[in-house]
């Protein structure tokens, strides 16, 4: 099945090479004119708001709310997720944490980073961080080895005195990631990415009015769509590994063969 | 007999995939139509004595809402119904009683006409108590009807003034009632007091508090707060689960919410095909206050009670949410592919079970919200190696192949040169 549908890709991939990528990359309804990057955070995951890997979104927020993103991050990626919070001119000793969890809203761990950090009394800003492990192709349902699909991101005070409630700050969030390359390619895939909400079906008889956009639980996709996981750079290793492997065996054989009769022959026998 | 059909399979997978690939944009799959009703914000404004006082930048608490409602009113996206109720604008006297239930609808909720709602706030004159509880009940029941999103926005000054209703149980009483409803507060030059009272309305629904001190501040979060309710959101099913697998409802793939009680069981069953992947994730919120840990645990589990897979969490201290998540990919069937028959479906039963807990004087009903969501999708292509189509990499790989070729070099031309001396002799 798989070898199939990997052919099939294949094929798709040539043959769709000269369109131009498809990827529907909607911005959000909160995005700014000027680069398409969010302004605002939701309040929960299921109105999170979505960012694209390389956006920077900033959102004006209080103290105590809780912040969401998302963000699309395929196999092979290591995403680090950045975020900076500035702080109202005069406050208390608050703690602030960034969580990140997976489409199916796992918690996922940070390998470094300070995820978690507290700014002292009236400390202007704090920076968290948060790097990922490298998200994998295919994973046992038993695991919960990152996957392929959305991410999202919670930013919150953990800690804060309650005369810091709702008091002003900035925030700004940006996810890039590490391309990890063929190091991190495994055998298997998942037949569709972990986008929340995949499976529901699309609204038929809404099409009509156009206007109004659709509400789904996460729409953004990689630039280049989902990798289809059947190319990495195993491929030219491997490739590479049987070529000098040829060229090493013709040594060899020539080493013992000779180059020619063996001695003491005469050439007309 | 599976061998036979997989090609075939395939060949329609490819086709499907071309035509899929061809005819949509990718990432056009996934949706689900919103409630298509209007967003309706009910604005709730404090009209109590207190908003007299002259402390926002130079100016009464009064005029600065004012002129915040005057610049949000003419930002107010055209598809929003914006209604606004006033709390404490009518009765000056000093009987309780009646104080708090003065609480009025100075604009209802429908079709904006921008004049004439501004026409009806210049009028307001701060005069009474702050009765936020009753205020609140009243204006979740402005918003009854339809299946858009529904957001209140709450702006006070003072806490509320009508104890024994606690405004916070209020609220957790509305959530609880309407699907989808968020109460945002705004304090204007708050007390700690009242920053905790108006932080606990808005954890109970979901919704932010925004404490304010600046005209500028009240303007950009009220409007802010207003273009929120515009944007479209995926409105979740409401639905109930069981004590028991058996009893338990059929859940296809989508979005739902339901209650859980402090150590309640909650169990629903999706049926899966052989081949399928379920997905499931479900989120508890803790809307009240809660002990500093607890935990979530979901399992999936076969009708005759076999855990299969489960998805668990566990937290501590301040949060708004836990959450956890599941596949369960259900294996094809070996050998049942026979000719049409559709195969059966699997009944997969989900429990939800949580560990919150909560100090005695906490009110346990209605339980904490809860939010399922439920995808079946095709199954997971299987790994056969741990490396991608088990091909390998780097340069211990390299070096090993270059070895095995030599060698395997050597011994040929040795054993060829062998075969031309034997061939020689005879």
């Amino acid at each position: 099945m798989r070898v199939i549908r990997v052919l099939g890709t294949a094929l798709l991939t040539l043959g769709l090479a000269a369109a131009p990528a498809a990827a529907d990359s909607s911005p959000s309804p909160s995005a700014s004119e000027e680069d398409g990057a969010p302004t605002r955070a939701g309040t929960s995951f299921r109105t999170a708001t979505e960012v694209e890997q390389g956006q920077t979104a900033t959102a004006r927020a209080s103290t105590g709310d809780y912040l969401y993103w998302s963000f699309p991050a395929d196999a092979g990626q290591r995403p680090t997720v950045r975020a900076t919070v500035r702080l109202p001119e005069s406050h208390a000793a608050e703690t602030w944490q960034i969580d990140v969890y997976d489409g199916l809203r796992r918690r996922q761990a940070c390998q470094y980073g300070a995820q978690t950090r507290t700014a002292g009394a009236d400390t202007a800003s704090v920076e968290l961080e948060c790097v990922l492990r490298t998200v994998r192709a295919w994973s046992e349902p038993w695991a919960d080895d990152p996957l392929p699909g959305t991410y999202y991101v919670r930013l919150t005070a953990l800690r804060v005195a309650t005369a810091d409630l709702g008091q002003p700050v900035g925030a700004e969030l940006r996810v890039d990631s590490r391309d990890m390359g063929g190091a991190a390619a495994v055998d298997g895939a998942l037949a569709q990415p972990l986008v929340p909400g995949i499976a529901t079906p699309v609204g038929t008889d809404l099409a009509e009015d156009d206007d109004s956009p659709t509400a789904v639980l996460a729409g953004l996709e990689p630039e280049d769509g989902w990798a289809s996981g059947w190319w990495s750079d195993r491929w030219l290793w491997t490739a590479a590994g049987g070529a000098l492997a040829a060229l090493a065996g013709v040594a060899g054989y020539r080493l013992t063969r000779g180059s020619g009769r063996p001695p003491g022959v005469p050439p007309h026998a | 007999m599976i061998r036979r059909k997989r090609p075939v399979a395939g060949v329609c997978a490819l086709l499907a995939a071309l035509t899929a690939g061809l005819a949509f944009p990718a990432g056009a799959a996934a949706g689900e139509p919103t409630g298509q009703d209007a967003p309706k914000v009910n604005l709730v404004l404090d009209v109590s004595g207190s908003m007299r006082a002259r402390d926002i930048d130079g100016r009464s608490r009064m005029a600065a809402a004012k002129q915040a409602f005057n610049e949000v009113l003419d930002a107010t996206p055209e598809e929003v119904r914006l209604g606004i109720r006033t709390l404490g604008a009518d009765y000056a006297g000093d009987d309780r009683k009646e104080g708090c239930k003065d609480t009025a609808q100075l604009y209802p909720v429908g079709p904006l006409d921008r004049t004439e709602a501004k026409t009806a706030v210049a009028t307001l004159v701060p005069t009474g108590w702050t009765p936020i509880g009753p205020a609140l009940l009243k204006a979740a029941g402005d918003l009854d009807g339809g299946d858009g999103s529904k957001r209140i926005v709450l702006i006070s000054d003072g806490e509320d003034t009508c104890a024994p209703l606690d405004p916070c149980e209020v609220a957790r009483e509305i959530a609880a009632k309407g699907i989808g409803l968020t109460i945002d507060t705004l304090g204007l030059v708050p007390n700690v007091k009242m920053s905790r009272q108006l932080s606990c309305i808005a954890e109970a629904t979901g919704g932010t508090y925004t404490s304010v001190e600046h005209q500028d501040e009240l303007t950009d979060r009220v409007n802010e707060l207003v273009d929120r309710a515009a944007e479209p959101v995926v409105t979740p099913v409401a639905t109930e689960g069981a004590d028991s697998c058996d009893r338990a409802p059929v859940l296809q793939s989508g979005l739902y919410t339901d209650r859980e009680e402090f150590g309640q069981q909650r169990w629903y069953r999706v049926e899966v095909l052989p081949g399928q992947e379920l997905r499931a994730s479900v989120s508890v919120a803790a809307d009240r206050a809660v002990r500093p840990d607890y935990g979530v645990l979901l399992r999936a589990v076969t009708v005759h009670g076999r855990e299969t897979v489960r998805g668990e969490a566990t937290g501590n201290g301040r949060t708004d949410v836990l959450s956890t998540g599941l596949r369960h990919p259900e294996p094809e069937r070996e050998g049942e592919d026979g000719d049409g028959d559709k195969p059966a479906a699997e009944v997969v039963c989900l429990v939800v079970t949580n560990s919150f807990s909560a100090d005695s004087g906490v009110k346990t009903t209605p339980g904490l919200p809860l939010e399922l969501t439920v995808d079946v999708v095709e199954g997971p292509d299987g790994s056969s190696d741990v490396a991608s189509f088990g091909l390998g990499r780097g340069w211990w790989l390299l070096g090993a192949l270059i070895l095995t070729g030599f060698l395997a070099g050597l011994v040929w031309g040795w054993l060829s040169r062998w075969r031309v001396a034997v061939w020689r002799t005879n």
